[in-house]
């Protein structure tokens, strides 16, 4: 068994052991607990650090990585492995993991010991999940990755934060229950959980077209995909601020991430031919979603909405490469939808986790998330009115945002394909700006409205510098998006390569 | 028939039990009630006495009695869990019994000698070993659950148990009695070569055995817990004393599953393509309808009750496969299940304090804040219950679920996951009313001063996480026990 590098081990255990630490180091002091998160966070976000620069962009292959035998008996590996797809989803949740502990300095008063506990296991559990290279892992991450959010929300949350979190355990749990049946059916066929071994697995068009539905199933709801997203704006709404933006930056970039690395390799033939249903379930999710976003009277839930819209974005231009390499075997196009999904994941990260933070700041001053208690804030917080702004047009995917970067590339591809697809993805950018806008006009711009709004303070420093480093990871990655195309340059060709092997 | 004095040797396990069994017997009679610690320790002394002899035994498998006891390593890792198990029990559950006047040494002879009947009956070789095995475990388990004189529930659950114990008795004794007309032996071995030979219609009474193996099936069922022979177990589950109902829950789902691996494959091994139907027909039935009615119980106790009814549908999971995986998979669920009822009963018992049972699901409301450790055990207990990884639950789920559909059984695989996910419904409600509800009584939780248990207690849930990473030396032993 081989083992190049221990950091990707490093990585997953150490939040983990950071967590046991502060749930019992902190206790009731909550400044200890607080302390001694974000030293932990820092240092991880720091030890993912030489994943980028040790990491071998143009080879594209897996790096980094470790292999033992987990479980003899039934062949399972703790098999752990990065490529630039890998590397960049680690690197989001290390950097959204500070800006959560430093988040929730002044908003979380009660239980903080746990409250940081779990967004550290839930750290290390997340990491493992882009990291693992054995199925078998991977669903154990996959899955474990719900009971600290679960938690989360079902302690910190709002009103209704019961039926929230029950919602969105049993939701979750139940679609990725049927993909662990075709997970185990794939070992009874492949007698191993490698994900490379379950790739180079034939299966016939009916074995691949049950096997997809079953990754569907678990994937879709992760996304969410339309229809199955309806336990996202619950779960949005009432979990707190540093679960929404874990939610929304992370765990929906987790299904994105499981369709790319489930379902395109190992059933690339049932998704060419349900790459169909998948475009439409995308086209729905961009054009309804977006409708539905634009009614919300709860700025949460139209920002939860907004979510489901962009990761519309990610399964088109995921599935568009098969309806591409169908009708013309166009690879370079192909290969642009892919990179584009990803790029618009990483993008979609920093705007939903900051418009999610900006929610989180007026709500500790207002104690309130309905568009209708607010109007005027510019004029009492100028310098995060400013701040909003730039993320509602990086949200429109306005050029020079990371939203543009994405939107564009899969716009591009989808173009190559058929241009009314491109052209119902593409009207998607005059509703988003038009939901998005008309939040910043009811929200920000106008009077103050009344007599709470007036008595708002500015953001404090620690405040600035979260939305600081969100708007700059926000605006870098638009101006400047090529560092982050040439990390997953290589392992997007070697993903869109894939997908030309025919296995039935 | 000849008796060999070597014979003996054999069963030193047994043996030393049943002798220090007796002996405590003898000197709790000499005990005054303040002195009672003394019938304590020696239980467990004695339990940990024959653990040790089971496990210092590294003799290659054999026969003993002209094949009425079979010595091999399934019997060895069962009789370990066993053992280890019932320990455990007797530190668990010391202060519940002080507590309410039960501390007196019978509850610890039955017990004993309830356990020794178990060791037999996973060690069985033949019919009448079976038999004798199951009736001393069973009518030892009838006295406990009525151990509580006073009281009326507690009477009524061990009528029943009696009642139906008895009948399920009579019925396996019955189908017993068919196998032994059908091949003229009771040896097992025997049976199953004889019983190879009726499926190809060469016997004289096929018949005679098919009616018999449906009378073994249904006994068995009984002895699991299995829809629908399961109506006995909610009521004793609820009636009995905490103290006895996480002993009932523990050890006995070992003790079942041994017994069915010996009637059913050692005996009957040649009819696995018909039992493994029946069993998949009593899995999904228990399946539905332990979960499903989890769902309406408010009692803890019996919420729990009904869980084991879908647990043991999981279990059958694994033995309806036929083959040495799935046998291994199913002892693996055994011992898992065995583990997590111990938790989440402990955590039953901690609560408990005289005259306060922490029996409803609302005696936990807001347990996190008045003592989150054991909340935090419990949290463990009733994920691990649900299956969710990384806990140990999760991957003897895993195992079952992949010996059904090895076996060819996708439909009732799907049956145990959409089930799978109406359980953690219920077990997630008890997580609720611990971390999300506030608690009635806000003040810090005043636990008893009883290290033994708390200690215990928290290694018991550490292992459910523990086991959930590092579950590969013990499948390892699974494995091994059935030749793989």
């Amino acid at each position: 068994m081989t083992s190049d590098s221990i950091l990707l081990s490093l990585l997953i255990w150490l939040p983990i052991a950071g967590g046991v630490l502060v749930s019992i180091a902190g206790g009731a002091n909550a400044n200890r607990s607080r302390w001694l998160a974000l030293a932990v966070s820092v240092l991880v976000f720091a030890v993912s650090i030489p994943l980028l620069t040790g990491y071998d962009a143009g080879a594209g292959t897996l790096q980094f990585q470790e292999s033992h035998v987990w479980i003899a008996a039934i062949g399972a590996n703790y098999h752990l492995g990065a490529d630039g797809i890998s590397i960049a989803l680690i690197l989001l949740t290390t950097f959204t993991t500070i800006l959560v502990v430093l988040g929730a300095w002044d908003a979380v008063h009660d239980k903080v010991n746990q409250y940081m506990a779990a967004f550290l296991v839930l750290e290390g559990l997340m990491i493992g999940v882009f990291a693992a290279m054995d199925a078998l892992l991977f669903y154990v991450f996959f899955e474990g990755m719900l009971i600290p959010m679960f938690v989360i929300i079902g302690i910190w949350g709002g009103p209704r934060r019961v039926y929230a979190t029950l919602k969105f355990f049993l939701y979750t749990f139940f679609g990725s229950i049927f993909m662990l049946i075709g997970l185990i059916y794939l070992y009874l066929h492949a007698h191993s959980w490698e994900l490379s071994q379950l790739t180079a697995l034939h299966l016939s068009a009916t074995q691949q077209a049950w096997l997809f539905f079953a990754f569907l199933l678990g994937f879709a709801i992760k996304v969410p995909m339309w229809p199955v997203h309806t336990w996202l704006p619950d779960a949005h709404v009432e979990a707190p601020t540093g679960g929404s933006v874990i939610l929304a930056a992370i765990m929906l970039k987790i299904g994105g991430y499981g369709f790319l690395r489930f379902s395109l390799p190992i059933v690339p033939d049932a998704c060419q031919q349900f790459a169909w249903l998948i475009i439409a379930l995308s086209i729905i999710a961009i054009l309804y979603v977006g409708y539905v976003a634009l009614v919300q009277e709860d700025m949460k839930k139209l920002i939860a909405y907004s979510s489901v819209a962009h990761m519309g974005f990610v399964t088109l231009g995921l599935f568009i490469a098969f309806a591409l390499m169908r009708v013309s075997g166009d690879t370079q196009a192909a290969y642009l939808g892919v990179q584009g999904s990803m790029v618009q994941m990483i993008s979609h990260g920093f705007v939903s986790g900051a418009m999610f933070t900006c929610v989180g700041v007026l709500y500790e001053r207002m104690h309130t998330r309905m568009i209708a208690d607010y109007g005027g804030v510019v004029n009492t917080m100028p310098w995060f009115a400013a701040f909003w702004v730039l993320f509602s047009m990086a949200n429109c995917g306005l050029p020079g945002t990371s939203g543009f970067v994405g939107e564009f590339m899969v716009i591009l591809a989808s173009f190559a394909m058929n241009p009314w697809i491109a052209a119902g993805a593409a009207f998607t950018l005059i509703i988003g700006a038009a939901y998005t806008l008309w939040l910043v006009k009811r929200v920000i711009w106008g009077e103050v409205t009344n007599d709470h709004v007036a008595k708002l303070r500015d953001i404090n420093p620690r405040e600035a510098l979260v939305l600081g480093l969100f708007a700059a990871g926000v605006l870098i990655l638009g101006v400047w998006p090529e560092p982050l195309t040439h990390l997953m340059d290589a392992s997007v060709k070697h993903i869109v390569d894939q997908l030309l092997v025919v296995k039935s | 028939m000849n008796f060999n004095l070597h014979d003996l040797i054999v069963l030193a396990p047994e043996d030393f039990l049943l002798g220090a069994t007796c002996a405590i017997l003898f000197i709790d009679l000499f005990l005054k009630q303040s002195q009672r610690a003394v019938t304590h320790w020696l239980s467990i002394a004695a339990l940990l006495g024959t653990l040790g002899l089971v496990l210092a035994d590294h003799d290659p498998a054999r026969l003993a009695f002209n094949g009425a006891y079979i010595h091999d390593t399934v019997a060895a890792v069962l009789k370990v869990f066993i053992l280890g198990i019932v320990a455990m029990v007797f530190v668990f559950v010391r202060r519940y019994l002080a507590e309410r006047k039960l501390f007196v040494g019978e509850f610890y002879t039955l017990t004993l000698f309830s356990t020794l009947g178990m060791l037999l009956l996973v060690s069985a070789g033949n019919l009448v070993m079976v038999y004798l095995g199951l009736e001393l475990f069973a009518l030892s388990s009838y006295a406990l659950v009525a151990i509580h004189r006073d009281s009326g529930v507690a009477s009524e659950a061990a009528m029943k148990y009696f009642v139906l114990g008895a009948l399920a008795s009579g019925l396996l004794l019955y189908g017993l009695s068919m196998i032994y007309g059908a091949t003229g032996t009771l040896d097992l071995a025997q049976i199953r070569q004889v019983g190879g030979v009726g499926v190809n219609g060469l016997a004289q009474h096929p018949t005679l055995l098919a009616f018999g193996l449906v009378f073994v099936v249904v006994g068995v069922a009984f002895k699991f817990g299995a829809a629908p022979f399961h109506m006995w177990l909610p009521d004793v589950y609820e009636g009995s004393p905490t103290a006895v109902t996480i002993f009932i829950g523990s050890a006995p789902k070992l003790a079942a599953f041994g017994m069915a691996y010996r009637l059913l494959d050692s005996g009957l091994g040649s009819l696995a393509p018909h039992w493994s139907q029946m069993l998949a027909a009593l899995a999904a039935l228990s399946l539905i309808i332990g979960n499903l009615v989890a769902i309406a119980q408010t009692n803890i106790k019996r919420m729990l009750a009904y869980s084991t009814i879908s647990h043991m549908g999981f279990l059958l999971l694994g033995l309806l496969n036929a083959t040495p995986s799935g046998y291994a998979a199913a002892m693996f669920y055994a011992i898992c299940y065995a583990f997590m009822t111990t938790a989440a009963f402990g955590v039953i018992l901690l609560l408990s304090r005289a005259g306060f049972e922490a029996e409803m699901i609302d005696d936990f409301k807001g347990l996190n804040q008045r003592n989150p450790w054991y909340a935090f055990v419990m949290l463990l207990a009733m994920f691990s219950l649900a299956g969710v990884p990384p806990l140990w639950g999760f991957f003897a789920k895993l195992l079952v679920l992949k010996a059904a559909i090895d076996a060819g059984f996708l439909w009732l695989a799907m049956i145990a996951i959409g089930m799978a996910i109406v359980g953690c419904f219920y077990y997630l409600r008890v997580v609720k009313a611990m971390y999300f509800d506030a608690p009635a009584d806000k003040s810090a939780l005043v636990l008893p001063q009883d290290l033994p248990l708390r200690w215990l207690l928290s290694i018991n849930g550490f292992a459910l996480i523990a086991l959930g990473v590092l579950w590969g030396p013990l499948i390892g032993w699974c494995y091994r026990a059935f030749g793989l």
